[in-house]
């Protein structure tokens, strides 16, 4: 039985890693290739994780798997080894695993940097919408064709819901805020996830790299309907968008006389 | 200094309770009493109770993900549970589910179990004292418990049954702010952070006893670095609740005088945490100039050093059983003491990382990183040391073994995943998705509760002089890991296809659809590990009354507390402890002289010396 129960400890972390395996041939991984630049550094930093994490998993749990081995295999009037503990051990495991912290925390820097700090913005980054959350949707504001997004709304921008429209190939900006409560902007597929904090205005910026529609979807609790708040991110070519702006900027200046009609119509 | 109380004959055992002098009501010895064991085993029993509440809201939240809107087995339909919608989950009621469970899991199991029932019980036992600093102030810490438990209990009604609060048991504002902000945000979330109160007022009287009794009543000879890693970590869990927790308590005032309109009928409120401007559910404008993160600040404050109050005390407690198991010295005593003192040095630093989606500024955000991942180091240092402990030790293969080795496996997990989180850019991505369920899960139940489990066996005798059935033990581990790994490895999984928390049918969402299966799958493995907690409360308390009675030191271990009766009488030692060594002098040589692979710590170091008494 003691044999059965330090197999017991070798047997799951086995089972947990060839679980890992399989996972992605399983559709339990990603739900989709990185979609945007940001993304693919993310998955990166992801994967040189992951490396360092399983190697760490595996020696940690065979080595409390042998050392239950080593205890079950033992001869049974055979004594315990007596020993307080090693300084150089102790010396070993504690800088080994710090460089490899420091390590881990260094190499995050440059794409966190990236990804939140205002001032390392790309340049030619072009604020595209502001999105608004609220119980339970989201409101997209598009600056009218032609101008530039300011925090205030302005006559003729174009107003639409649970539908942001971006172009792709180049990076956006998006000013993101919160009409009640707190509220988190994620979008699986092009790894990014902001929270939109009452109060506040807070620029996220994201390229996508093809053409495709992605899940936006709310990742902080906000109340009964969080789960509900489900939207849709479209990315298509710089035409398309201002086509698609176009078509919005009709619609929505339509007043029942004929170009409405017309387009009523077709 | 430590007394022995007068009341004890020379060979009291546990028959001291009816020989005392003064005689005790039933309800002065078991309900209001001031005996230190007495109220652990209170903390023990109720804790345990509410283990199984927490864990049945667990699987109602867990019956929604893997069968979202069928009727509730049991609970729901004509004679239960939403009647009028035929016995689904409502969404708010979701809310609450999810909320409850934690609030019912941190607060009314993990943090008491550790603390109040363990801390309790183990301090004066294996520091050597007659009973803590201040017995009357320790009862209290227990009374307080039930208005704490009245209030969480009362949060579920008011809301009319079906809506009580649903803001997670971070409870971010404006959420828990405005009434108009969910069904649940109204009187149910003024009784929850009310219950949230009480709990912090038991825990601070619990801390300033632990430390006053630890620091002043030591027996003579039991210096700093003679004390028990349990007690260490007893120690500085209190430090850590002691400067943490007047934060929350704090913060929790300022959210109910942001309520106080909706308390009480008045227009006056503060705006600590509200903006200008909100229009929440098409309520007027909000008036105010506040800020919601500050809320998350205070509130992780406490809340991250509360995640080490959850896991310190059961770190101690199994570095003691796993040396005990092991018949083996901790390996590397002092590293554990100085990692432990550095984790909870360093709780202090890395709150911000459960805000770095939060809009903070990035620069904080870097350094939180690099906190974070510089407290995954102490918590390496104490994992070797204990593959070290157990690495050539003469094993005992007991389900206090299991269980402590099952603690170190599942801490590991839940430091390395812990890794993706802290770093900022991955934490993007996992930030409240299924991860971070796995994540804590792994370090509050895969190491508190099966280093609680351990201790449980491990401690029983102490507490009712009879043992607990080691096979019944076993299978209850086995089908616990089982059951545990099984649910909550998967999770991960999920974390990393994307599927956010909290949700109450991710399936609405196209790529979350494929997920199903194994949300059933989760479903059903955590249904067995509920099912195996009943072997536990079983055994326990069949053991109570009817198992094998045992002797004062049934593991041939070498703390105070086995030196005392089982149970011990009141006033605990019936000769007051001297203290000639540490506690983890297993198979040393002097041990060895005298025939044994222990040696107590109240055993002189003179060789040759006569053997204890024990059984």
């Amino acid at each position: 039985m003691k044999k059965f129960w330090a197999l017991f400890f070798f047997f799951w972390p086995t089972v947990a890693i060839i679980t890992c395996l399989i996972a992605p041939s399983r559709g339990w991984w990603f739900p989709s290739p990185p979609m945007s630049r940001t993304g693919v550094q993310i998955d990166g930093l992801f994967y040189l994780i992951l490396i360092i994490v399983t190697i760490t998993f595996v020696g940690t749990q065979y080595a409390l798997g042998y050392a239950l081995w080593k205890g079950a295999t033992k001869e049974t009037d055979s004594k315990a080894v007596f020993s307080h503990g090693s300084h150089k051990l102790e010396i070993i495991w504690t800088i080994v695993p710090s460089f490899i912290l420091v390590f881990i925390s260094l190499s995050q820097l440059d794409v966190l940097a990236e990804i939140r700090v205002i001032s390392k913005f790309p340049d030619k980054a072009v604020r595209v919408a502001e999105v608004t959350a609220r119980q339970f949707e989201w409101r997209i504001r598009y600056p009218k064709p032609g101008t530039e997004l300011t925090t205030e709304e302005n006559p003729g921008d174009l107003y639409f819901v649970n539908e942001l429209h971006v172009p792709i190939g180049k990076p956006v900006i998006i000013n993101l805020r919160t009409q009640d409560v707190q509220h988190a902007f994620f979008s699986p597929q092009l790894r990014v996830k902001q929270d939109a904090v009452p109060g506040l205005v807070i620029p996220v910026w994201f390229d996508v790299q093809e053409v495709g529609t992605y899940d936006l979807v709310c990742a902080e609790l906000c109340g009964w309907g969080h789960y509900k708040m489900k939207a849709r991110i479209v990315a298509q070519s710089q035409s398309s968008v201002e086509k698609y702006l176009k078509q919005l900027e009709a619609d929505q200046n339509a007043d029942g006389t004929k170009a409405a009609t017309a387009d009523s119509e077709e | 200094m430590a007394t022995v109380s007068p009341a004890l004959d020379a060979h009291g055992h546990a028959d001291d309770h009816s020989h005392g002098h003064h005689e005790q009501t039933f309800v002065q010895k078991y309900v209001f009493s001031l005996d230190h064991k007495i109220i652990g085993i209170q903390f023990l029993i109720t804790t345990l109770i509410m283990l199984m509440v927490g864990g049945a809201l667990a699987l109602a939240v867990r019956w929604q993900l893997a069968f979202p809107w069928e009727n509730m087995p049991i609970v729901g339909g004509v004679f239960g549970l939403f009647r009028t919608e035929g016995g689904q989950i409502s969404p708010e009621f979701y809310t609450m589910l999810f909320t409850m469970h934690a609030s019912v899991m941190i607060f009314l199991v993990i943090i008491p179990i550790l603390a109040g029932a363990f801390g309790n019980f183990l301090i004066p036992l294996q520091i050597g004292t007659d009973d803590m600093a201040f017995p009357a102030l320790n009862m209290l810490s227990y009374w307080f418990m039930w208005p704490a438990i009245l209030c969480f209990g009362c949060s579920f009604f008011v809301g009319g049954g079906t809506a009580g609060p649903g803001n997670g048991w971070t409870s971010y504002p404006l959420l828990s702010d405005l009434p108009q902000a969910a069904p649940g945000s109204g009187a149910p979330q003024s009784f929850w952070l009310l219950g949230l109160t009480l709990v912090g007022v038991s825990s601070m009287m619990g801390s300033v006893n632990y430390m006053t009794t630890i620091i002043n009543m030591r027996a003579p000879g039991m210096t700093l670095f003679r004390m028990p890693l349990t007690i260490w970590s007893m120690f500085i869990t209190a430090i850590l609740q002691a400067f943490a927790l007047p934060v929350l308590t704090a913060a929790g005032f300022m959210l109910l005088f942001d309520r106080m309109s909706s308390i009480l009928p008045t227009d006056i409120h503060s705006v600590f945490f509200i903006p200008a401007n909100i229009i929440v559910n098409n309520a007027p404008p909000t008036v105010g100039g506040g800020q919601p993160l500050l809320w998350q600040h205070l509130f992780w404050f406490y809340s991250h050093p509360a995640v080490y109050i959850m896991l310190l005390p059961a770190m101690g407690m199994v570095s003691d059983m796993l040396a005990c198991m092991s018949r083996k010295p901790v390996f590397g005593y002092k590293p554990m003491v100085y990692s432990m003192a550095a984790i909870a040095g360093l709780g202090f630093i890395v709150w911000g990382h459960h805000m770095f989606t939060s809009g903070m500024n990035p620069a904080l955000g870097m350094t939180f990183m690099t906190s974070t991942m510089m407290i995954a180091l102490p918590s390496a240092i104490k994992t070797f040391n204990w593959i070290g402990t157990i690495w050539g030790g003469d094993l005992k293969f007991n389900a206090v073994m299991l269980n402590c080795s099952g603690f170190v496996a599942m801490f590991i997990v839940g430091g390395l995943s812990g890794i993706f989180m802290a770093a900022v850019p991955v934490d993007i991505y996992f930030h409240d998705t299924y991860f971070i369920v796995a994540h804590f899960h792994y370090v509050l139940f895969g190491s508190t509760l099966f280093g609680v489990f351990a201790a449980i066996q491990f401690w029983f005798p102490k507490m009712f002089g009879r043992e607990m059935n080691d096979t019944v033990q076993k299978w209850h581990f086995a089908l616990s890991f089982i059951g545990f790994n099984c649910t909550f490895f998967p999770m991960h999984l999920l974390g990393i296809a994307g599927m956010p928390r909290r949700y109450a049918d991710p399936y609405l969402h196209g790529y979350l659809e494929h997920l199903l299966p194994m949300n059933r799958f989760i479903t059903l493995s955590a249904i067995l590990m509920g099912l195996a907690q009943f072997l536990l409360l079983g055994n326990f308390f069949y053991s109570m009354f009817r198992g094998k009675k045992v002797g004062r030191n049934p593991w041939n271990a070498n703390g105070l507390e086995w030196t005392a009766p089982s149970p011990p009488g009141h006033g605990n030692f019936d000769i007051a402890p001297v203290v000639y060594r540490g506690p983890y002098e297993y198979s040393s040589p002097e041990a060895e002289a005298i025939g044994q692979d222990y040696i107590l710590q109240t055993v002189p170091h003179v060789k040759g010396v006569a053997k204890v008494a024990h059984h």
